[in-house]
């Protein structure tokens, strides 16, 4: 006896589910809710919650058959919010614009400096080791703030989702990497280990620079902001000559 | 009944996202309109120093404290190129480890020398 002749509808009620922005926003804020629950479990920082979420969700679509645009129709509706977010790092920005008066050369020179080389190594590395054209404009912006790396790789022909993921991936490594690295090099001044974890990896190197001192976290948390405006700026006209 | 304060944030957000994205495209500049954005709010936000309470801090609080729920949906994208991940391994870690490492350690250093020097100098 078929499901049908038992009066169920397991296939239409299939194709109603993928296709339902329902599906995709549930299953996106229940893969970020386990997501930060094992961030909190493990308190490591490999476990970013949105990385966690990303894989799951992989997984579900891949075991499932799903086509990413039919996940999309409901992941769209929780990513548009992405722009509005972007906006809103103008509060950090606004709550430590107090430090740009007290170093803002220290500020201005780390940031220009930083930008220009991480583009410019992401870019010729990429290519050095074999990487296409797509995947050097891909790894290019990723040292800006998530939201921002996205958009700029839309807007240069990279592979977005890919620069995402890129840039969760330098944010984890600064977090796990940063502060040994900048004993090891003998950088004990907070505000420039502020500067530099802020610097190339954003919004997670921050919550790392925050777990050793405030004025760290301040100084990283401004210089996220900033480093996002010097990238959107240097992306473009450094590509121009890359 | 009033507005909340949460709904005129979220509003002023997105006038200030709208009008960064109308102008990039209107001026036809290579630059991502929500950064506009960001540059317009903070303009907001130090012109009228908003309280703790005001829905200007509220809403982009509550964005913030979430912004990695709202670029899941596009990091999910990857699964269309796992084929090209496995394929370029190398530039791939390459292109980032290196990258990161050589701009983490010139920030950091040339931050450094230039706060020690502005010490320095009375």
């Amino acid at each position: 006896m078929t499901a049908l002749e038992l009066g169920l509808h397991p296939h239409a009620t299939w194709d109603w589910l993928t296709g339902s922005p329902l599906f995709g926003i549930t299953i996106t804020l229940a893969a970020y809710a386990v997501g930060r629950w094992l961030h909190q479990r493990t308190a490591s920082p490999l476990f970013q919650p949105v990385l966690v979420a990303i894989v799951l969700i992989v997984v579900v679509l891949e075991v499932g058959g799903i086509d990413y645009s039919d996940y999309l129709a409901g992941g769209s509706y929780i990513g548009f919010w992405l722009g509005a977010a972007t906006v809103s790092l103008a509060l950090p920005l606004h709550r430590e614009w107090h430090l740009v008066r007290s170093a803002w050369l220290p500020i201005a020179v780390g940031i220009v400096a930083g930008a220009l080389v991480s583009i410019t190594a992401a870019v010729l590395l990429t290519r050095v080791a074999g990487g296409s054209r797509t995947l050097q404009l891909t790894m290019a912006p990723k040292a800006a703030t998530t939201p921002v790396s996205l958009a700029l790789s839309t807007q240069i022909g990279g592979i977005p989702a890919l620069t995402a993921a890129l840039t969760i991936i330098a944010g984890i490594t600064g977090a796990i990497a940063g502060p040994w690295l900048l004993d090891r090099i003998g950088v004990r001044d907070l505000r420039a280990r502020g500067i530099a974890l802020g610097s190339v990896s954003h919004g997670i190197g921050t919550a790392r620079a925050l777990a050793e001192s405030t004025t760290e976290g301040a100084f990283s948390a401004l210089c996220m902001g900033l480093t996002a405006v010097a990238t959107s700026v240097l992306v473009p006209l450094l590509l121009l000559v890359l | 009944m009033p507005n909340p304060p949460v709904l005129r944030g979220l509003l002023v957000l997105l006038g200030c996202q709208l009008a960064g994205e109308v102008v990039v495209r209107f001026f036809g500049v290579q630059f991502p309109g929500a950064v506009v954005g960001m540059l317009l709010f903070l303009v907001v936000l130090r012109v009228r120093r908003p309280a703790a309470s005001s829905g200007l801090v509220a809403a982009p609080s509550l964005l913030l404290q979430h912004l990695h729920l709202l670029f899941i949906p596009a990091g999910v994208g990857i699964v269309v190129y796992l084929g090209t991940i496995r394929r370029n391994a190398l530039p791939l870690a390459a292109g980032l480890w290196g990258s990161w490492l050589i701009g983490f350690v010139v920030t950091a250093l040339v931050a450094q020398a230039l706060i020690r020097t502005v010490r320095e100098r009375p």
